[in-house]
């Protein structure tokens, strides 16, 4: 199961939900890796949706593809990598119009990063639909450098930019699509704790 | 109103120094002998004579070391003033909140002339004689806020207010404690405030919400806010923390009456008139242990404050690690005796230590 | 130095600033809409403002005094004159009666420092403004705002007929391919649903008027799939009247009986009790009261308190709200 129970954390620590069908006359998801799951068990329940909807799906390895394509939505994007589909979201976006509800499924990094375009396009971040499935490597910024570290696991971790070690913080900015990451060891430089897994 | 500028540094040699001046004034935050959390707001329209609280923007000693050490800041990392594209109108509405409020409260210092649109701005202590076009970004050398905040002491946030809640959309941070203007910025109170232990739950924020949404034009309010630091320090940025937190080390039983500060921030809340935005400068003031006990009352509730605050907050607010060391140097100075309900020293009874204090 | 702790408990706002004006204009637009004119009476200028704010007028209508809340339809840029415009009602409680009727050019009236509920969205690629009747009045002042701004904006505004159309002519002369008007009475509505789609994302929505109107705008929006964040709307509600009641104020030890055409807050403020507020209206929560006692039924007529709060009967807000029954105590 792809799913996982986030523990209670502090107010700017991002909150998902369930995708559920909203009323609207176009639809567009967002989604990599087991977001798919998250997109077919609402299509699911609500069958004239995917006639409707445009789906942008990046695989990251599993092989969900087919079965959206099966539902025929209106317009379908598989794509390599998040950086590769990012262009075409963007155009997809800023010609978008009201009305248009927006569903955004899999790991907190792509949910993240397509919520800030949504934003980027005027849209208010409170209306998307999202739920997370699948990975839950973080995004992380290096508060010194300003350099983002992708897929972290381990806290604390070295910043893959300037090489400070750095420990999780959960506060987490909606702009940057990124959790923040603090000098661990900058009181007591050398003292670098030994790493462990996130939510262990 | 003249002013005798110092001309200090607030890193490397930190050659930062009060006066006695500066000392009777301190904002001391503490008005009995424990701390806790509170919305300890009142109004902003003015208070004692020559007291940090009288000015709607006060200037004091450290204002051109202090603009000095900002504009450092800003050259070394431009990120820490920063505007959403929408929050420009505000941006002008606090340049002239602050142009108005200065050059009325300080005449000497800082001169306002308006022709319609056309305005020139004087600001004799920083050698400064601008003309510009109100409202027009191509005539001013910097964007409004940066403009304007350039040259006002303190941090200031600028929130839009929408949806019964206020958005940290602009503002310029460079003597923070420890917080990132570029991670925070966009936030709402809620989430900005999110690392604050204990207060979330206590209904703190969802009160100070309703009362600060609810601030209206020509009726701005304050509090007082406070932590520690070591050194007088401006810029404790989480950005540069990996260069400064070595230094909360550098304390010992000999020299903490020097170089252990009491950072209290004089809050402000504005409403701001075109933008609808509410503007929340954060004012710094600093001061050594040392010249706090100077004052008999405050040396005794210092101890007892620190002495009883609980873990939690003393390890939010950084100082848990120095709190004995912090503890024996004060205890020095709490004889015991009861102190009085309220901030200001009792001078009356008891004049300033004129010993030698270290 | 013996000065107040500075870190006291601030008391709570009752209403704002005050601005002592003098009115310089009276304008009958037509049979129902007159415009009034303001300058300050010591000839100073007034302060700017942002459009959709509104002024609460002070009105003393023989031994009873009125407050109330009026849209400020000046251009924020003109300092020497605050306008608003009343529209009369007959059925009302008597406040636009008294400016219709009673308020002459020269008179000395106070007004309070503005106050904005109903602001724009500022990061919106477009507005979208429905207005119906009087509702008209603050999009007028949110225009003038944008147009310094260049900003982007499209009105739609429904009137009764042609005689009542307040400001149409000034509005479509000045802006002839940004506005559109709609007369009832030749059946040409406002096609919502039309209005509505194809509308570019970023577009925010706006809506001020009947009560009705609103709650059609609200619906006919989210059924069309526009997020709440996207739609704003301003309603002044005006006390509605109900059967007389008693009140205890446990403070202030006095217990009172609220007449059938005063607010509760009204009521206390005839006692000369004072009590914050703000808006008047039921919207900005400054006046929320605590119930320490009560025997009977709330009419919450707010839009401020939560559901939970209504249901458990703890607060009230006694600028709309009311009671029915044998006992309530406030903490006032």
């Amino acid at each position: 199961m792809s799913i996982f129970n986030f523990p209670n954390s502090i107010r700017s620590r991002p909150v998902y939900g369930t995708l559920q069908a909203q009323v609207g006359k176009f639809h567009l998801m967002i989604a990599d890796a087991y977001g798919a799951e998250a997109i077919l068990e609402m299509a699911a329940k609500a069958p004239a949706l995917m006639a409707v909807s445009h789906v942008i799906y990046i695989p990251k390895g599993t092989d969900f593809g087919p079965q959206i394509q099966a539902l025929k939505p209106a317009q379908y994007y598989e794509g390599p990598s998040y950086a590769a589909a990012v262009s075409r979201i963007q155009r997809v976006l800023s010609h978008a119009a009201m009305g248009l509800q927006i569903y955004l499924s899999g790991t907190e990094g792509l949910i993240g990063q397509a919520q800030n375009e949504v934003m980027q396009a005027g849209f208010d971040y409170t209306a998307i639909q999202t739920e997370h499935r699948g990975s839950v490597a973080r995004r992380m910024q290096c508060v010194h450098c300003k350099g983002i570290t992708e897929d972290v696991m381990i806290d604390p971790f070295q910043c893959s930019h300037c090489g400070l070690n750095l420990f999780v913080r959960d506060h987490y900015s909606r702009r940057l699509a990124a959790f923040q990451g603090v000098c661990i060891d900058a009181e007591e430089p050398g003292n670098v704790p030994p790493s462990v897994e996130l939510y262990s | 109103m003249t002013i005798q500028f110092n001309d200090e540094t607030f890193r490397d040699d930190y050659s930062f120094k009060n006066s006695q001046r500066a000392i009777d004034r301190f904002p001391f935050p503490f008005h009995e002998d424990s701390y806790m959390y509170s919305v300890n707001m009142e109004q902003h329209q003015g208070g004692p004579k020559d007291s940090v609280y009288e000015k709607r923007f006060d200037v004091d000693e450290h204002y051109v070391s202090e603009m000095r050490d900002r504009a450092m800041v800003l050259a070394d990392d431009p990120l820490r003033c920063q505007s959403l594209p929408h929050m420009t109108l505000a941006g002008w509405d606090l340049l002239e909140l602050i142009m108005v409020s200065k050059s009325e409260d300080y005449p000497d210092l800082f001169e306002l002339h308006r022709d319609g649109e056309k305005w020139h701005w004087i600001n004799k202590p920083l050698g400064i004689d601008d003309h510009f076009v109100f409202m027009d970004d191509t005539t001013l050398p910097y964007a409004p806020m940066e403009y304007i905040t350039r040259q006002t002491q303190g941090d200031f946030c600028v929130l839009d207010q929408r949806e019964e809640n206020l958005w940290m959309d602009a503002g310029i941070v460079t003597t923070q404690a420890d917080w990132s203007l570029d991670f925070d910025i966009g936030m709402n109170f809620f989430e900005w405030h999110a690392p604050v232990p204990l207060a979330h739950e206590k209904g703190i924020f969802k009160r100070a919400l309703k009362f600060l949404l609810n601030i209206q034009q020509g009726a701005p309010a304050r509090r007082l806010n406070w932590t520690m630091t070591v050194n007088p320090l401006l810029d404790t940025s989480p950005e540069n923390y990996h260069k400064w937190g070595v230094q909360k080390m550098s304390v010992t039983p000999q020299n903490l009456g020097v170089k252990q500060y009491l950072r209290v921030e004089l809050q402000t809340f504005f409403r701001l008139p075109r933008s609808n935005a509410l503007v929340f400068p954060i004012r710094c003031y600093l001061m050594s242990f040392k010249d706090i006990v100077s004052k008999p009352k405050w040396g005794r509730r210092l101890h007892r404050v620190v002495r009883d605050i609980p873990e939690e907050l003393a390890t939010y607010k950084g100082f848990i690690d120095n709190r004995p060391m912090m503890l024996d140097f004060l205890g020095r100075y709490d004889d015991g005796l009861p102190t009085s309900f309220g901030v200001w020293p009792d001078t009356q009874t008891e004049p300033s230590l004129t010993e030698n204090i270290n | 130095m013996n000065a107040p702790a500075p870190n006291s408990t601030a008391p709570k706002r009752t209403g704002t600033e005050k601005i002592d004006v003098t009115v310089t204009a009276i304008v009958p637009l037509n049979e129902l809409v007159t415009r009034f004119e303001f300058k300050r009476s010591d000839g100073s200028l007034f302060p700017t403002f942002s459009g959709g704010a509104h002024t609460v007028v002070e009105m003393q209508d023989g031994d009873r005094k009125r407050l109330n809340p009026y849209s400020l339809m000046s251009d924020p840029a003109n300092r020497k004159t605050f306008a608003i415009s009343v529209r009369r009602d007959d059925q009302g409680r008597g406040g636009s009666l008294y400016m219709h009727n009673k308020v002459q050019i020269g008179d000395a009236m106070t007004v309070s420092y503005p106050v904005n509920l109903f602001s724009l969205d500022l990061r919106a690629r477009k507005h979208l403004f429905i207005a119906g009747g009087i509702g008209i009045t603050p999009f007028m002042a949110q225009i003038k705002q944008l147009d310094r701004t260049n900003g982007n904006w499209e009105l739609h505004y429904s009137c009764r007929n042609a005689s009542l159309g307040s400001y149409v002519d000034e509005l479509t002369n000045r802006y002839p391919h940004s506005v559109h008007i709609h007369y009832d009475d030749k059946k040409d509505f406002i096609n919502l649903e039309k209005l509505l789609h194809g509308q570019p994302i970023g577009t925010h929505l706006y809506v001020c008027g009947p009560t009705g109107m609103i709650e059609w705008v609200r619906s006919t929006a989210a059924a069309s799939g526009w997020p709440t964040a996207h739609i704003h709307y301003e309603e002044f509600l005006a006390p509605k009247p109900g059967k007389p009641f008693a009140v205890t104020l446990a403070k202030s030890g006095v217990t009172v009986t609220v007449g059938a055409d005063e607010s509760l807050l009204e009521a206390i403020e005839r006692l000369g009790v004072e009590a914050p507020y703000l808006c008047r209206g039921g919207a900005c929560g400054q006046c929320e009261t605590d119930v320490i006692e009560s025997d009977g039924a709330f009419v919450h007529r707010d839009h401020w308190l939560e559901d939970h709060e209504k249901s458990l009967g703890v607060k009230i807000m006694p600028c709309v709200s009311r009671f029915e029954g044998k006992t309530l105590v406030l903490d006032r």
